[in-house]
């Protein structure tokens, strides 16, 4: 406390001088003056409050920022197909972050099970679209586990190319049912 | 004259329903012979539920090797060699002329029939046969397969059976179905809300294995077809699919795979014993036994893309057979063993491809159709079956093995996929 007095006792001799100063040397010089009063002021004031502000301001910035990444986890959680490329079985880095955030929730709810559904498009042979489907799944549990996920909590299934997402022989379409599909059976 | 009685396998189990599936001939051969099928003669107070004269029309002309006589162009209707004029079939253009009559036997019927050479003016076949009154179908297509086979060399296979998948546009529902080999006479054999796949004769025809993903996971499964019963045959943790018979009946080819690694495995079916016969770190899959009971096709892609296999049963060694293209995938082997057909891709176009195997010759049979896949080779080696994409619907179509022959069987709605082609019944 002493110190703080001391401070303000420093700011108010401070200002005096400086508006003394100010009175000597035009406008500039008084906008100058004023701006660093001002500064000094609140620098003041901080250092008054110094620890009720920062812990209050603390407190509250966290809850934000809890929310916030709540948000953004949830965001990436809602994101449950992966796409491939043809002949592919990588993962691709745009769907990284999704993943990691399964793996993430998997690490930390030991009693969440997935099932990876691995598929292919239509071309080439139901069988071996079966494997190619399958390889992608095992891609995914392979980057979830990396992450922290447990083998127990993922059962990986291949529908090759019987089931797509969508209908149709467009590229467009191909990709679409180039995927894995990451679908919950508890929380 | 030789009269046999026909034995038809009984289908006990599973609805009857309309055909869904009807044969359009889109290609001939251009050497094929004209044949003028005249409506059989039938003197029963009651018309017939099937017209067998029809029905031999219908099956000579679907294989390409017949081009048929419309009967509205016929200037007579002879049932009788003694009422034939020549003249009038000469006149037409005609090579073979076929002539039959229908009578009632015993609570069935019978058929006698004569095929006649025009230019030479006398009978070449005359026979005689009977069956149930619920038979009319397959006393047709044994008369179809008799007249084939004298005249061609080859056996008819217009008895066989075939089975195939439909499945709706939102697949949520995957029908087994069994039919003739013209499509007539559809019957559910198995019907699941999770896909069906990779159906597989025994080489007695009397069972079929397929894949069903019924509990979640691929696995194989056998049904009887008289009895409709079915039995679980691989089960594995992981995937099961592929199945295969070796031509004796006596051992199962099949592809499991746990952790993303599919392998060729060879269960004894005496003793269910399964025995590991890859273990490539790339996808092995698509196993087919070849006609010596020792070797297996199967689809690799230990070189980078899908290419096909020969794998030795008895020392585990493989031998490349496809060089030509990216993709080549799910071999199937003519019954004399001489061919083998496979999917041939190259970029975004999959073709149904022969290959001879002795001298590597390889030929791409279909160019009309798309996304061609599941080739499936007719027991007497001259038609390959397969399904293909057309308009965003799956249809089957068929080519001879040689491409010169080719016929479409579109459904009336969903998407008809994976035919197998049976052995000939006996």
């Amino acid at each position: 406390m002493q110190k703080t007095a001391l401070y303000k006792a420093l700011g108010i001799a401070f200002g005096a001088l400086l508006v003394t100063a100010c009175a000597n040397n035009g406008d500039l010089e008084e906008g100058a003056g004023a701006a660093t009063t001002a500064t000094e002021q609140q620098a003041n004031e901080a250092a008054n409050n110094a620890t009720t502000a920062v812990d209050s301001a603390s407190l509250q910035g966290q809850s934000l920022v809890s929310d916030a990444e709540k948000a953004a986890q949830q965001a990436l959680l809602d994101v449950t197909v992966f796409y491939f490329d043809f002949d592919q079985s990588s993962i691709k880095e745009s769907g990284k972050a999704a993943l990691s955030a399964h793996a993430a929730y998997l690490a930390s709810n030991s009693g969440a099970r997935i099932v990876l559904e691995g598929h292919a498009d239509e071309r080439g042979t139901p069988e071996y679209n079966l494997a190619l489907g399958e390889r992608r799944a095992i891609a995914v549990r392979q980057f979830l586990m990396a992450k922290g996920a447990s083998a127990s909590q993922i059962k990986v299934v291949s529908f090759g190319e019987e089931k797509p997402a969508v209908t149709g022989s467009s590229s467009s379409a191909y990709a679409k049912n180039r995927r894995v599909e990451v679908k919950y059976q508890s929380r | 004259m030789v009269t046999r009685v026909l034995l038809v396998l009984a289908i006990l189990f599973g609805q009857a329903a309309h055909a869904e599936l009807v044969i359009e001939v889109t290609q001939g051969r251009q050497s094929a012979l004209p044949i003028a099928v005249v409506p059989f003669e039938w003197n029963g107070a009651l018309g017939l539920p099937e017209d067998i004269g029809s029905i031999v029309n219908n099956d000579l002309g679907s294989s390409g090797y017949f081009r048929t006589l419309d009967r509205s162009l016929m200037l007579a209707t002879p049932h009788t060699p003694e009422e034939v004029k020549y003249v009038d079939w000469q006149r037409l253009k005609q090579d073979y002329l076929v002539v039959g009559q229908i009578t009632s036997d015993e609570g069935g019927y019978a058929v006698e029939f004569q095929v006649l050479d025009v230019h030479q003016q006398r009978t070449l076949i005359h026979h005689r046969v009977k069956g149930a009154a619920t038979q009319l179908r397959d006393l047709a297509h044994y008369i179809s397969d008799h007249i084939f086979g004298q005249l061609t060399g080859i056996p008819g296979v217009f008895s066989t059976k075939m089975v195939y998948v439909t499945t709706n546009r939102e697949r949520s529902r995957f029908n087994l179905n069994f039919a003739d080999a013209d499509g007539a006479r559809e019957q559910l054999i198995f019907r699941s809300d999770q896909p069906i796949l990779s159906p597989a004769w025994s080489p007695d025809g009397k069972k079929v294995a397929y894949v069903s993903f019924e509990n979640g996971q691929s696995e194989i499964y056998f049904q009887e077809l008289a009895t409709g019963q079915r039995e679980k045959v691989v089960a594995w943790d992981g995937s099961n699919s592929g199945p295969s018979f070796s031509p004796d009946g006596t051992k199962l080819a099949f592809v499991h795979s746990r952790l993303g690694n599919p392998d060729i495995y060879v269960m004894d079916l005496n003793t269910r014993k399964a025995e590991r016969l890859t273990s490539h770190y790339g996808i092995d899959t698509e196993p087919q036994w070849m006609v010596d009971g020792r070797h297996i096709l199967f689809t690799s892609s230990r070189a980078g893309g899908p290419q096909i296999y020969k794998l030795d049963t008895v020392d585990s060694s493989v031998e490349r057979v496809t060089f030509e293209g990216r993709y080549n995938a799910r071999a199937r082997m003519t019954a004399d063993g001489r061919k083998m057909v496979y999917v041939h891709g190259n970029g975004d176009q999959f073709h149904i491809a022969s290959q001879d195997m002795e001298s590597g010759r390889v030929r791409i049979l279909t160019r009309d159709t798309n996304l061609d896949e599941s080739p499936s080779v007719a027991p007497n080696g001259s038609m390959v079956i397969y399904a293909a994409t057309e308009k965003d619907r799956s249809i089957l179509a068929a080519v001879s093995v040689d491409g010169e022959v080719k016929f479409r069987l579109p459904s009336r709605f969903g998407d008809v996929r994976e035919p197998a082609w049976s052995p000939i019944l006996n």
